[in-house]
């Protein structure tokens, strides 16, 4: 790597910021979580459709069963990630803050896995249609955060071949460090999961892009890339390097049409978790009912990479990690540029939970201001990744004046934060382009009905018209 | 081990049948604020304070210049700017910001813009209409359309003009105001025999300009407080631009474009950026975060308009001095310039092609 590469790299790289790594379980190694006497699996753990559940209360399940299915084609199956009974369905308390459809489960302890479930023969020279019945099958989602069905993902339509597999080891959250202890611990897996992905989508090269901000992790992946069209490719340490679209343009200086997918550009992007995940599907046929989750902040006693069994209660984890220290104030899952904060701790680790952040009150940014303040230093436009304007967003949000949002393009805000991170005002930028987000495309939608309901008002009109 | 007895908990949980009342009892004590969760240690107060900081060694060498009645004028216009929006956020039962520190620094701007000599009710009047006139009639920080310093001086400059500029001019201490000897370089030029052409005008008027770089640089007796010493203007546009506060664009493309109509008109280059508030208000004026547009390209056309404009007044109009009246002007262009000067957001681009090219396909078919 020259200095050219370099150049090259930060002229492709548009704006983000540079938050703390404060990347303190970097050095814990991978170990297994608590071992649940109860867990909650949610049926909605994904973008898109909720599960119908399969199971009914009293129910015997076993580890690996799937409890939840759904005819949509954007969605995925759950898995119980333990055996045990169905104790209840009902509405829980979910990570996005709302009351899911809830399987809660008791545990027999004896996780006798489910009839059935055994490893695939030579996932490498299978049929892409049966790895994708397979991936679907395997309840397997973006682990990245986006939880976005990876089936869907694998399944590009032929008029756009996919020429690269990215793999996102970036992992440009603070304190999150689970991917990147997956690349130091289990690179052959997740490499294996990269192939069954090429094989899948018919491409040739893999790419896995890590941020020069983890060389260790570099220098292991290198290790484990044998020499056919695998190439680590080293990323500028900035935020949100991770995020696909701006992943897509650093590796290869290509940008991904506004609504588009980046598929459009001839490329997928994975992250290290959900190749792993596949590998394992393949080779052991578990589906995914754990996943890698790290625990850390000064309010919690232990710091930790935890594979935790999908259900299990946050408290539990907590707990399993030494418990609280001191008051906590801000309870986050997921990283703290993008994570959610919860109001209660006894929600279910899902598929999404990257991360269990604890911290205590006083050392995490919690008051907003009470009005929008900007000042116009114009740091959030130099800033924003995808070269928005937030200030013009979040005074528009704030006013209400949602039909102005569409000129400004605000749908492709990814929320990831760097404008409200850097906004010396503290401006709730995010909330209010989410709030933006809400009020805009339910006006579109009103506004796209009373167009059709004129239109078909006018023809009926002209019908009319005609037989008279 | 976990201290809490999991067991009991859940069974509790399971008799009851729904999610125990802890849970939501819970949300008293857990902060759920969006994210981020982090910020950056970046404040207004802060950004404010950095400026005032990098005006800090051209008060100091003004108010050494300019003696007492300087430390007057400075003191008297910050304490009515932030007099003035104390008690005007009172008054509009708003919570009052002074300790964000931009009115101090809109006073100390003001300020540093006025003659040293001054009675001293002039700057606090000056002070006064800066933000009363210049920023809470538009609601406050972040909401005005011209710069407040500025407003403020520009109401001065046109009330007390005598005071402003041609009392100064006889004071015994600054006996020639910088933007008078613009003036009577152009006299100059127009004195010089059209007989004389080419290289000897050129030099005549270099060996004229020429007299005034010295003190220009590091002790010019004749200017406003703040425009003492463009070495130490410079010394403070260092430290904004070290500390990432304003954009380069603005202060090079300002003096460049300066510099260069002044030089296509006949003036000397360097004399035309070190005289009058050309510098000062390059560097401190039109950096304004809230009066200058909010893209790159945008602070390039601000920037080289001012430019423009500054030359033109102070070559074809009866004002000694136009940057103030340069900065204000553009500043009323900036609304104009961020609607039209916009980023290009990612994937639009790419969008558009893509729409473009599915059309000439549909466009294809069809015929």
């Amino acid at each position: 790597m020259g200095w050219a590469d370099n150049l090259k790299r930060s002229l492709l790289v548009k704006g983000g910021v540079h938050p703390p790594a404060s990347k303190l379980a970097a050095g814990v190694k991978i170990s297994d979580g608590p071992k649940p006497k109860r867990v909650l699996i949610p049926l909605s753990q994904h973008v898109g459709a909720a599960c119908e559940p399969l199971v009914e209360k009293g129910d015997r399940v076993l580890l690996g069963q799937k409890i939840g299915d759904s005819d949509s084609y954007i969605s995925a199956p759950v898995h119980s990630s333990v055996s045990g009974e169905v104790t209840s369905i009902q509405r829980f308390p979910h990570p996005s803050g709302r009351d899911v459809l809830t399987v809660e489960i008791s545990s027999d302890g004896e996780d006798a896995p489910a009839p059935g479930l055994g490893p695939a023969p030579d996932p490498l020279s299978m049929e892409p249609g049966e790895i994708r019945r397979r991936v679907r099958e395997g309840g397997i989602v973006g682990l990245g955060g986006a939880v976005f069905p990876t089936h869907v993902k694998l399944s590009p339509p032929s008029d756009r071949p996919i020429e690269a597999v990215i793999v996102n080891g970036a992992e440009c959250e603070p304190f999150l460090t689970g991917d990147y202890r997956l690349m130091l611990e289990r690179g052959q897996d997740i490499i294996h999961g990269a192939r069954i992905i090429r094989r899948a989508v018919g491409a040739e090269r893999i790419i896995i892009a890590i941020e020069q901000t983890g060389p260790k992790a570099i220098a292991a992946m290198r290790e484990a890339v044998p020499d056919d069209g695998i190439e680590v490719f080293i990323l500028p340490g900035i935020y949100p390097q991770g995020a696909e679209k701006t992943l897509v343009k650093t590796v290869l200086g290509r940008e991904v049409p506004s609504g588009g997918l980046p598929m459009d550009v001839g490329a997928i992007v994975d992250n290290v978790g959900t190749c792993a995940a596949i590998s394992e599907l393949f080779l052991t046929g578990m589906p995914l009912t754990r996943r890698i989750v790290t625990v850390a902040g000064d309010g919690v006693a232990g710091r930790a990479n935890l594979e935790v069994r999908i259900g299990t209660v946050v408290r539990e984890v907590i707990d399993f990690c030494g418990g609280l220290s001191g008051d906590p104030g801000k309870v986050i899952l997921g990283g703290p540029m993008m994570g959610l904060a919860q109001y209660t701790m006894d929600v279910p680790v899902t598929k999404a939970t990257g991360g269990i952040l604890v911290f205590k009150k006083g050392s995490v940014f919690c008051e907003e201001p009470g009005h929008f303040s900007c000042i116009r230093c114009g740091r959030c436009v130099r800033r924003c990744p995808m070269n928005l304007r937030p200030y013009l967003l979040g005074s528009y949000s704030d006013a209400g004046m949602w039909d102005h949002l569409e000129d400004l393009y605000i749908n492709d805000c990814m929320e990831c934060g760097s404008c409200a991170y850097i906004c010396p005002t503290k401006n709730p930028l995010v909330q209010l382009i989410k709030v933006g987000k809400e009020g805009f495309n339910r006006r579109k939608r009103k506004m796209e009905a009373l167009a059709e309901k004129a239109s078909e008002e006018a023809e009926e009109k002209e019908n009319a018209g005609k037989t008279a | 081990m976990p201290e809490k007895q999991p067991d009991s908990e859940l069974e509790k949980e399971q008799e009851a049948g729904v999610e125990p009342d802890e849970a939501r009892a819970e949300s008293r004590l857990l902060n759920i604020g969006v994210s981020p969760h982090i910020r950056d240690s970046s404040t207004t107060a802060g950004i404010m304070g950095w400026v005032i900081v990098a005006l800090l060694p051209i008060t100091a060498y003004g108010i050494y210049m300019g003696g007492v009645s300087a430390a007057i004028v400075v003191a008297m216009s910050i304490l009515g700017a932030v007099a003035t929006e104390a008690v005007i956020q009172r008054l509009r039962h708003e919570p009052v910001t002074v300790n964000d520190l931009s009115a101090v620094l809109t006073g100390l701007l003001l300020g540093l813009t006025l003659p040293p000599e001054l009675p001293f009710w002039m700057p606090l009047l000056g002070g006064i209409v800066a933000i009363a006139l210049g920023k809470q009639v538009f609601g406050g920080l972040g909401h005005n359309i011209f710069n407040p310093a500025l407003v403020g001086r520009a109401v001065l400059f046109v009330s007390y003009s005598k005071y402003m500029t041609t009392s100064y001019l006889f004071s015994p201490k600054a006996p020639v105001f910088a933007s008078q000897s613009i003036k009577s370089i152009n006299a100059i030029t127009t004195a010089t025999p059209l007989a004389a052409q080419g290289l000897v005008r050129k030099d005549e008027l270099t060996v004229a300009a020429s007299r005034y770089y010295g003190p220009l640089l590091v002790g010019n007796p004749w200017g406003c407080i703040g425009e003492v010493s463009a070495v130490l203007i410079l010394v403070g546009l260092a430290i904004l631009l070290y500390k990432g506060l304003v954009d380069w664009r603005i202060p090079v493309c300002y003096v460049g474009t300066v510099v260069v109509l002044s030089w296509i008109l006949g003036m000397d280059p360097l004399f035309a950026a070190l005289a009058g508030g050309l510098l000062f208000g390059a560097c401190f004026m039109a950096t304004d975060y809230v009066t200058n547009p909010m893209t790159a390209w945008g602070k390039v056309i601000f920037a080289v308009g001012c430019g423009i404009v500054t030359t033109v007044l102070r070559f074809y109009s009866n004002l000694p001095e136009g940057v103030m009246f340069a900065i204000l002007l553009m500043n009323g262009f900036t609304p104009l310039i961020d609607r039209y000067v916009k980023p290009v957001p990612y994937g639009v681009r790419a969008m558009r092609r893509a729409q473009a090219a599915a059309e000439a396909e549909q466009a294809g078919e069809a015929a």
